[in-house]
């Protein structure tokens, strides 16, 4: 059985009961008051620890902040003005936004589609299921690693695989558009298990009486799930969908060992960007603006899909059981 | 109908050996690099003697590049990561699951959304923050950072399992006379033991696979394996056979310890949002 909770909703009914309990022994009022708050402080000091650094990248992003000026002036929003006016912000917001919509809908359809199949529970399937998680256990960067050796136009074995085909000398990552797709296609690679996992798991705790009735009443394949299947899975798929999308949005791994962000600036997503301008070029402050940019973006899409699921989950607890 | 039944059936199998073909294929072509001795590797693709030097070589730290001390650095900084965040996350996450009180929900959102933050937006300021206060390049640094990954997930994933957990049987307990530290440690805990060792696993496996913290904030002595891996690109002959080898020497602990848990994975993966 798998059911999906919600984030926003804990059942909490465990400490009502507990209070006839905690009455027995005799543990002054204000310590059993501040029992929960000592247990949570040192997690409280660590998180306190990593937003110590966040905080203190927001208040550079107020700064020229550079290795060439360790002495840094105060400029205000400066640094964000100039992000939104630099065309090769627009340019990376649109390939991080085309990457994380391409990765996530392939991994998708893909995921979903694998956990169909492999829900008809044939012995083949059953043999595949065991392996099904190989690929989302190996690290991004040494997947990017992997098809990058595979890629190679000259010696990859993948242009060997298609020469019989006439297609011998692909330039998979050296145009514009083919190293987009190829860091996509290593992006689902990686993660298709993740959404094939969450969807076979949705799949198993279906109920089985509306499908029965739909086989007596003679529906069709494609009828049931479009009607049934899909609308009852969704709730699972979506929790798989909002992961994925958010976390291509932040893409850095794949897109760092598979092309650097080239050619030109085709694959330089968001997060690159923010690398190069700090790490490489050593403005601090005006890297970090980027990132604080990109958080604020996730964080919306965040909301904005959390909000959807949230809605579909109580629809889906209305559908009749 | 049942001929088109079984056909049906075969054309599934079909597509589901389509998938895996793609999802295995670039596995078994890296062991296949790997195991190619350094003059065959251009002249064929399937034929060829196979030898151990590449492993030898990446193993035996001799392009100069100390692969052996990255694996062990590896080791060393998810073991503190995964550690640090047990001892400080179960009590948290016990805690949330047991008590509503002030500010516990905002707490666990904000531990949320580290997990959907852009890693930069801390390592930036931490690379600063790191050459000034020495922790640069260190183990302590990277087990601090490294609490982005791990503790997010162990808390939620406990609270999950803890929030599972009926209370009647710790309320029993303190009728016996137990205080709840007791209750907490000698019922509670060896409850959610099999949580508790799915959930470390899946962290170390995080903690393991991540690239971009040591990437930025170790340069020699603390780098771990997945920015090992790519120093055998550089050059100008990327030596195929040893990134090939580098690269499955460092899949190998994360692929182990999945097998182990994959009854676990659904809840881990998805933060408790989905159980089986």
């Amino acid at each position: 059985m798998a059911e999906t909770t919600s984030f926003t909703e804990t059942d909490h009914g465990a400490a009502s009961r507990e209070e006839g309990a905690r009455q027995v022994r005799a543990v002054p009022r204000w310590r059993r008051g501040l029992r929960p708050y000592l247990l949570i402080v040192p997690a409280l000091l660590l998180t306190g620890g990593i937003l110590y650094p966040f905080g203190l990248g927001l208040y550079y992003t107020l700064f020229d902040f550079s290795a060439s000026k360790p002495r840094p002036d105060m400029v205000g929003f400066d640094n964000y003005r100039t992000v939104f006016t630099q065309d090769a912000f627009w340019n990376s917001a649109w390939v991080t936004v085309l990457y994380a919509v391409g990765a996530a809908a392939f991994e998708t359809v893909l995921g979903v589609a694998v956990a169909l199949l492999l829900h008809r529970s044939s012995i083949v399937g059953r043999v595949l299921e065991k392996i099904l998680i190989l690929p989302l256990m190996i690290a991004p960067v040494i997947a990017a690693i992997i098809w990058k050796l595979m890629l190679q136009p000259s010696v990859g074995v993948i242009n060997h695989l298609l020469k019989p085909f006439g297609l011998g000398g692909v330039q998979w990552t050296d145009t514009p558009t083919g190293a987009l797709l190829s860091s996509i296609a290593v992006d689902v690679w990686v993660y298709t298990p993740f959404v094939a996992i969450l969807a076979l798991a949705g799949l198993r705790s279906l109920p089985t009486s509306p499908f029965e009735a739909a086989a007596v009443d003679g529906a069709g394949w494609w009828y049931t799930f479009r009607r049934l299947t899909l609308p009852m899975l969704w709730p699972y798929v979506l929790v798989a969908v909002i992961f994925r999308f958010m976390d291509s949005l932040k893409v850095f791994d794949i897109i760092y060992a598979l092309t650097e962000g080239g050619p030109g600036d085709s694959t330089v997503v968001l997060q690159i960007r923010a690398y190069l301008e700090a790490i490489r070029f050593q403005r601090y402050s005006f890297g970090i603006s980027y990132t604080i940019v990109l958080w604020a973006v996730v964080y919306l899409a965040a909301m904005v899909l959390v909000r959807h699921l949230g809605r579909i989950q109580n629809r889906a607890a209305e559908v009749p059981k | 109908m049942r001929r088109k039944q079984r056909l049906l059936g075969w054309l599934a199998d079909g597509a589901l050996i389509l998938y895996f073909v793609f999802a295995l294929f670039p596995v078994a072509w890296m062991v296949i690099l790997s195991l190619k001795p350094a003059n065959q590797l251009f002249s064929t693709y399937f034929s060829f003697t196979p030898t151990l030097d590449g492993y030898r070589t990446v193993l035996g730290d001799s392009e100069g590049i100390p692969f052996v001390r990255f694996f062990v650095n590896s080791l060393v900084v998810s073991l503190g990561a995964v550690a640090l965040s047990l001892v400080v996350g179960l009590p948290a996450a016990y805690a949330s699951a047991r008590w509503r009180f002030k500010g516990s929900e905002n707490l666990m959102f904000t531990l949320l959304s580290f997990r959907f933050a852009p890693e930069l937006t801390v390592i930036i300021p931490l690379f600063v923050l790191y050459q000034k206060l020495g922790l640069f390049d260190t183990y302590v640094g990277m087990v601090w950072v490294l609490q982005l990954v791990t503790l997010p997930l162990i808390v939620w994933i406990m609270r999950s399992y803890f929030a599972d957990l009926t209370p009647e049987l710790e309320q029993a307990a303190l009728l016996d006379g137990y205080t709840r530290k007791q209750a907490f440690f000698k019922v509670a805990l060896p409850l959610v033991k099999p949580g508790i060792a799915a959930v470390s696993l899946l962290a170390f496996i995080f903690a393991w696979n991540n690239f971009v913290f040591p990437l930025i904030l170790t340069s020699s002595r603390a780098q771990t394996v997945t920015v090992g891996a790519l120093s055998f690109l550089g050059g100008d002959r990327p030596k195929y056979n040893l990134t090939a080898a580098a690269a499955l020497v460092s899949v190998v602990p994360p692929l182990l310890l999945a097998l182990t848990i994959q009854r676990y994975l659904v809840r881990g993966l998805s933060f408790g949002a989905v159980k089986s």
